[in-house]
């Protein structure tokens, strides 16, 4: 590093240091800033076919309407046109509150206006399990059922893989490692796939366990039962992410493993005769932490990602199955929330890696401002 | 492009890889025998369902179920009235047809559904008809009478009246063996339906088919539409390599292009695709489909072209530019630029060829990813209105409950075929993984 050697030492390095650092967070955090604002307005976009929706929305509220004016029998002696007024009216009501009658254009930069304040705004169509209309309140009661499904699944994938990984690599070429790298390919299939045969199996031909949802119906007064009843419509979801990932996982951490025992400091330390247990520790796992971090953040946003089918497949009440739900609806500020619900969690995360890179890599911290 | 062919030749040492070859070499003659077989029109109209498939049974399972059972399960039997066997008696204004139809039935189980198939040519006068049911052991059973049109289905197993009578669906009551004890099973022997006819017009002919309705259908087993799932199975083998190949050479020819120009010009242009591959990143793709699936179309190219698109500016980008910076201050690339190599030929001829062995394995491991997220879509319920694919078998299956009410055919077909081509890809591309790529080679 030519460049750490000439930095000067002492106070005004240090500061010096700093106000790189803080200039390079600062433009990372603008950059970002901005990629989420131009993902989010192509969202809102795409969600509304640049204004086309409207028409359709219109079309249907005013079926809706009429149909409820119809059925409705304190409107049955009503002479016709002053039914048809009615429901001009009503229309006309529900358009303003939908804002519909404004320019398609004007909206769209409110909703992004909203949309990155975190001001998710109110439904229009589906409410939370407990009524409420805010979106905020849907977002949240969905979250914790994502979060802790593919949390956990994810959590047990990615450190049940670096360790046995880790023992691959020393076992290099044993019967085991190769049974990993036969099974690898089996990733090909996404863990959907893999849950309707666990479900096929598991659910059906051996009835052990649900086939769907989240908690036994109706769920149990008892907290432990409840967490229990959970647990059990957890086990063949997260089985089946498990089984979709970990062999892959496996495989490619092992690869990445034995790539980096190969290189020279490690034979030189080996040649020292360390223990192996500090090999691996000191001489691979530490250089090798930031590419670890990195996969690992970027898993925990493929999280979402996979979350639809996964969800929907178990039936399981998460922001998946929302966002699902609310594009059936054409709901726009649910699914322009589940978008933006995402990207700030995307974003925060690569802000975070960099961080973190900044911790881990010195090359990264002294170096930062003059890529 | 030698070191290409080498590698090639070296696949022959893993049996993953000649696994996997034979796997595609299968699945893709099953494809061009699918589309010669089936040609597209054909396969749209079968796949449409309808009266086409009225003399299928319904949810019939695949016909190797059998192999597996100890009492082997019924198929189809169709048998057609034959015109030399009927009996003719004349009276004045009308004539009297006695029409027997001999069915040879030799399973314990019984058939699924029972129907009549009738054809009656007149002009006005519609013919009255009366049937009796002869079973092997001599019992006589009547069916009724009922006038019939021009092309008309007679469905004996629902006729409610008669199940009444019988005290079970007619299927079983009809073919029951009334020496079995508790769970009534099917008498082997031949059966036979008369048809009594009266016709009314001396021009007036009838003919009639006895459908028995099996419980196992085919290679593949039929649907809730009664409708050959062999069809869907088949046609779903080119729809789905069509899609995973045109989706991987779309993105990844693109890509690549796109980054080696990014590297090449470098400057606001590289900066600019680094800008859109940041944005693109963050937008969520498959919600992104599945929106574009409810509010546009879910025609399968629309599918295709939003799919390319988006991964057009993909995170490959990013990997792409690292192998393509070093590239681009190698010295053949220094030469070439000394004696005068334009843009376009210096990225297409020099620095895109130089990386291409590397991204094969990856591009080979991509194309089942886009099969699975067709199939994603189908079963999300946004598979193609008309072709028939895996995916949208697996959504029939799972609308309909297949698996609780015991169809776990209907899932395990599509299924198996979409594993299989998960397996023949990525055990090729994992093959291709270890010749190609250097730093695997050395372990």
């Amino acid at each position: 590093m030519s460049e750490g050697a000439a930095l000067p030492s002492g106070r005004s390095g240090r500061l010096r240091d700093l106000r790189r650092i803080v200039l390079f967070t600062l433009l990372r955090l603008g950059g970002l800033l901005l990629t989420v604002t131009i993902g989010v307005y192509l969202t809102i976009l795409i969600a509304n076919m640049g204004g086309q929706v409207d028409e359709l929305r219109i079309v249907q509220i005013r079926s809706t309407i009429a149909d409820a004016v119809r059925a409705n029998p304190a409107f049955a002696a009503m002479p016709l046109d002053e039914r048809q007024a009615l429901v001009e009216g009503q229309v006309q009501q529900e358009i303003v509150r939908l804002r519909l009658d404004q320019p398609f254009i004007q909206r769209s930069f409110d909703y992004l206006w909203q949309a990155m304040r975190l001001d998710l705004g109110r439904a229009e169509q589906m409410h939370s399990d407990s009524g409420s209309r805010e979106v905020s309140a849907i977002i949240v009661e969905r979250l914790p059922a994502t979060l802790l499904l593919f949390g956990t699944a994810n959590f047990l994938v990615f450190f049940t893989s670096i360790f046995v990984a880790l023992y691959l690599s020393r076992r290099y070429g044993s019967l085991l490692d190769r049974i990993v790298i036969a099974l690898a390919p089996s990733s090909a299939a996404p863990g959907w796939f893999y849950g309707i045969f666990l479900i096929l199996i598991f659910a059906f031909i051996y009835p052990w366990l649900p086939p769907g949802g989240m908690v036994q119906a109706p769920p149990p007064e008892d907290r432990l039962t409840y967490a229990l009843s959970v647990l059990q419509h957890m086990v063949l979801p997260v089985g089946a992410m498990f089984l979709s990932s970990i062999f892959i996982s496996i495989y490619s951490w092992r690869t990445f493993f034995l790539i980096h025992a190969s290189e020279d400091y490690v034979e030189m330390a080996r040649a020292k005769g360390l223990p192996s247990s500090q090999i691996e520790l000191r001489y691979v796992l530490r250089p090798t932490l930031p590419p670890i971090v990195t996969s690992f953040a970027l898993m925990l946003i493929g999280l979402w990602g996979g979350a639809i089918i996964l969800e929907q497949v178990f039936n399981w009440p998460g922001l998946g199955s929302l966002a699902f739900r609310a594009i059936g609806f054409r709901d726009t500020p649910v699914i322009i929330a589940s978008v933006v619900i995402f990207a700030y969690l995307l974003a925060i995360t690569v802000f975070l890696l960099d961080v973190i890179y900044a911790l881990l890599d010195p090359r990264v911290k002294l170096g930062g401002g003059g890529r | 492009m030698s070191a290409l062919a080498d590698g090639l030749v070296q696949l022959r040492r893993y049996p993953s890889a000649v696994a996997g070859i034979a796997i595609i070499a299968a699945l893709l003659a099953v494809a061009a025998w699918a589309v010669i077989a089936i040609p597209y029109g054909s396969a749209l109209e079968l796949w449409r369902g309808g009266a086409q498939w009225q003399q299928h049974p319904v949810n019939a399972r695949p016909a190797w179920v059998n192999w597996f059972r100890a009492s082997s399960l019924p198929a189809t039997q169709r048998v057609a009235s034959d015109p030399a066997t009927v009996e003719v008696e004349e009276y004045p204004g009308a004539r009297r047809l006695v029409i027997p139809i001999e069915l040879d039935y030799d399973h314990r189980e019984f058939p699924s559904e029972l129907n009549v198939f009738v054809d009656a040519a007149y002009l006005e006068l519609e013919p009255f008809l009366r049937m009796t049911w002869h079973t092997p052991d001599g019992r006589a059973i009547p069916l009724g009478g009922r006038r019939v049109s021009r092309d008309e289905r007679i469905s004996i197993s629902q006729d409610l009246a008669l199940e009444r009578r019988l005290g079970a669906l007619p299927h079983v009551a009809l073919f029951a063996d009334p020496a079995v004890e508790g769970r009534p099973r099917a008498l082997p022997g031949r059966y036979r339906l008369e048809i009594e006819a009266v016709v009314f017009e001396p021009e007036s002919t009838l003919g009639a088919t006895l459908v028995s309705y099996g419980r196992v259908h085919g290679l593949a087993g039929t649907d809730h539409q009664r409708r050959d799932l062999l069809v869907a199975l088949l046609w779903g083998t080119p729809v789905a390599l069509a899609f995973g190949l045109i989706a991987a050479v779309g993105t990844t020819l693109t890509t690549l292009f796109i980054a080696a120009a990014g590297v090449w010009f470098g400057g606001w242009l590289d900066a600019f695709i680094q800008r859109i591959t940041e944005v693109n990143m963050i937008l969520p793709v498959l919600p992104i489909l599945v929106m574009v699936g409810t509010l546009y179309s879910t025609s399968i190219w629309l599918m295709l072209g939003v799919v390319v698109a988006f991964g057009i500016f993909s995170a490959s980008i990013k990997m792409y530019r690292a192998m393509l910076l070093p590239i681009r201050e190698a010295p053949y690339i220094e030469a070439a630029r000394a004696y005068g190599v334009g843009n376009t030929r210096m990225i297409l001829r020099y620095m895109i060829p130089r990386i291409l062995p590397v991204l094969i394995p990856g591009f080979v491991t991509l194309i089942p990813s886009f099969v699975f997220l067709e199939a994603s879509l189908a079963v999300l319920g946004l598979g193609d209105p008309e072709l028939p694919t895996w995916g949208k078998v697996m959504n029939d299956a799972q609308s309909e409950s297949a698996l609780y009410h015991g169809y776990y055919y209907w899932v395990v077909g599509p299924a198996v075929l979409l594993m299989l081509t998960g397996l023949g890809f990525a055990m090729l591309g994992f093959a291709l993984d270890r010749i190609f790529n250097p730093r695997l080679r050395m372990i």
